[in-house]
């Protein structure tokens, strides 16, 4: 036993209102903490159903350090599944996606399941006939997460069998999943390609404390977007031509500390948030004709202003997705390590629109989230300076101070300055809640 | 001028060398304006708009990664990444001397390094070249790498 295991109060008093102990992103054992129950205790993004339209499509992927199968079953439902054999433990499937028809089967012993998990047959199955097997933990197949929900399109699982239902986890925060849904002029979203995958030397908290982080653009990025800024300036581009699409995307990196105060954070219970209440760096992309009068066709033109209005920047889904509505993307921060984190960046494209949009899209997550890109070398550079500086004992805490009042209560939904950290704040406070709420209380000996 | 084999095999030699010199800017003046820089995301990927690539650069964003590298504030280029190609002898695959036409297919390992880090990849890359007023200037370029589909962490120069 460490410091940290069984001991909650410890875990507890790493997080404070207006600052964080470094332990809670350079040490083994609380990432080994985060794994066992705060990763299993609150709802993780799985995939999106479209990756398995077909019965018998499935995507591996992880929960935390959980290894999971995705997969559409006979019924036609999703189901996600521990990608392991009872019997040795051997991984089910390993390539990334795949068709497996009608059933799985192990490749070492031939043991077979339905795509819902259930045992489906062993071979020589005699040779268990009078062992207790039929009672046993290996008789159940492959393990079904303990919750699985599928909204609209995007799936999430709770690896725990009992804890906080879905809707009163997520809540209000819904509405920027429904936002991007509903850009779509048939109501759907379709995965475009396999992700971007990056690789960082950095705690996955690092990256969602950066979606909702407006005052690091304009200095971090600086060497991107002004340098992309000042080249179009000095190219005489003519005012008649459209601007490079790659302009519209970078250059409101630069936007003045102003425009981010203005442009708003929203804080959801449960840790989630979002920048972009009132407006945001995607609030001035060009829209073609042809898409609105789709959009207008399928929802009339009230509805379909509504909801192009809403300019949401970067929602976070506690603990470790950001979703960009009007970008139709969503990046996954899977934390491998105290140390280190995959980002895989996933585009979709709005069924039934232009596919102009879709191109869009495809720049954007190429221009910032590809390890190639210029503006995620600017962010890694300084996650990983972090990570390593974080090791000085001068200091052993994270401030995340800015525009912080008093006694805030996170589980109220509130708008505020668009360069507050309080959604960093409301993470860290959903942190603490989730990752102690399964630990042990220390008996009296424990205690001692 | 009379575009000889050997002169493809030389553009390609001298491109690599030159990126490895670090003189970016004059590679820059290698490319023809309304040619693409493409690396693919995935294995044969065929289609660079609607799904993402790894890159797919036109002559503005070469300009801006260039000038990026050059930049007084670059702090992932504090200190300076450097790389180098080393690079089997092309095929030429397409050699059209009167319409000034060519394309090459290169096979290559790139390493770049900075600070104590260090990577290899290996890749192929296909030129297609055009000669224009005298000059072999590069009309698009296609670099594969064999593992595009692995998890990398920063890729800062040009494999």
């Amino acid at each position: 036993m460490g410091r940290y295991t069984d001991n909650p109060a410890a875990v507890a008093a790493l997080v404070q209102q207006h600052q964080v102990h470094r332990d809670t992103y350079i040490d083994d054992e609380i990432f080994d903490l985060e794994m066992k129950h705060l990763f299993r205790n609150v709802w993780v993004f799985v995939g999106h159903d479209s990756q398995t339209p077909n019965k018998g499509d499935y995507i591996t992927t992880q929960i935390g350090d959980q290894p999971v199968i995705m997969t559409r079953h006979s019924d036609g439902e999703i189901y996600v599944l521990a990608n392991r054999c009872p019997h040795k433990g051997t991984k089910i499937a390993i390539d990334r996606f795949g068709n497996t028809g009608k059933f799985f089967r192990c490749p070492y012993h031939a043991w077979s399941f339905k795509t819902n998990g259930c045992l489906l047959a062993v071979p020589l199955k005699k040779g268990y006939a009078e062992t207790g097997f039929q009672n046993g933990e290996a008789q159940r197949g492959l393990r079904p997460m303990g919750a699985v929900r599928n909204y609209r399109g995007f799936v999430f699982a709770r690896v725990a069998d009992e804890g906080i239902g879905f809707d009163d986890y997520f809540g209000e925060a819904l509405s920027s999943i429904d936002n991007m849904v509903d850009r779509a002029p048939e109501g759907r979203l379709q995965v475009a390609g396999p992700p971007l995958r990056y690789m960082h030397q950095c705690n996955w908290k690092m990256l969602v404390d950066n979606q909702t982080d407006t005052c690091h653009p304009m200095v971090a990025h600086e060497s991107s977007a002004g340098t992309a800024v000042r080249l179009f300036e000095a190219s005489n581009w003519p005012a008649d031509k459209p601007k490079p699409m790659a302009m519209e995307i970078i250059a409101p990196f630069m936007s003045s500390y102003e425009f981010f105060e203005g442009m708003g954070i929203r804080t959801w219970p449960n840790g989630h948030g979002h920048t972009g209440v009132h407006h945001s760096i995607h609030s001035d992309y060009s829209q073609m004709a042809e898409y609105w009068d789709a959009m207008v066709a399928a929802y009339g033109a009230d509805k379909a202003k509504a909801t192009l209005d809403e300019n949401r920047h970067n929602t976070v889904y506690f603990p470790n997705i950001m979703i960009k509505g009007p970008v139709q993307q969503l990046r996954n921060f899977i934390p491998l390590g105290a140390n280190r984190t995959l980002v895989e960046s996933h585009v979709y494209r709005l069924v039934g629109a232009p596919d102009y949009l879709l191109q869009r899209t495809a720049m954007y997550n190429r221009l910032i989230n590809a390890p190639t890109s210029i503006v995620g070398h600017d962010d890694l550079e300084m996650y990983e300076r972090a990570q390593e500086g974080l090791h000085s004992d001068g200091n052993e805490w994270i401030n995340i101070q800015r525009l912080h009042d008093g006694d805030e209560d996170y589980d109220a939904v509130v708008v505020e300055n668009g360069t507050t950290e309080r959604q960093m704040r409301n993470q860290m406070h959903a942190w603490k809640k989730f990752i102690t709420m399964s630990m042990q209380q220390p008996g009296p000996e424990a205690a001692e | 001028m009379t575009v000889t084999r050997d002169d493809i095999i030389d553009f390609i030699y001298a491109e690599a060398r030159m990126l490895d010199e670090g003189r970016f800017t004059e590679w820059l003046g290698l490319w023809l304006p309304e040619g693409h820089y493409w690396m693919p995301l995935d294995y044969k990927q065929t289609d660079p708009d609607n799904v993402t690539s790894l890159l797919y650069e036109d002559d503005f964003m070469r300009r801006l990664r260039v000038e990026r590298l050059n930049g007084e504030r670059t702090f992932s280029q504090k200190p300076k990444s450097r790389c180098h190609h080393v690079i089997q002898r092309p095929f030429i695959d397409r050699f059209e001397a009167a319409a000034g036409d060519f394309e090459t297919n290169t096979a290559m390992h790139y390493v770049e390094t900075r600070l104590d880090e260090q990577f290899l990849l290996a890749l192929t890359a296909t030129h297609q070249l055009k000669l224009v007023d005298g000059k072999l200037r590069i009309a698009n370029k296609r670099v594969e790498l064999l593992n595009s589909d692995a998890a990398f962490g920063n890729i800062q120069l040009l494999p």
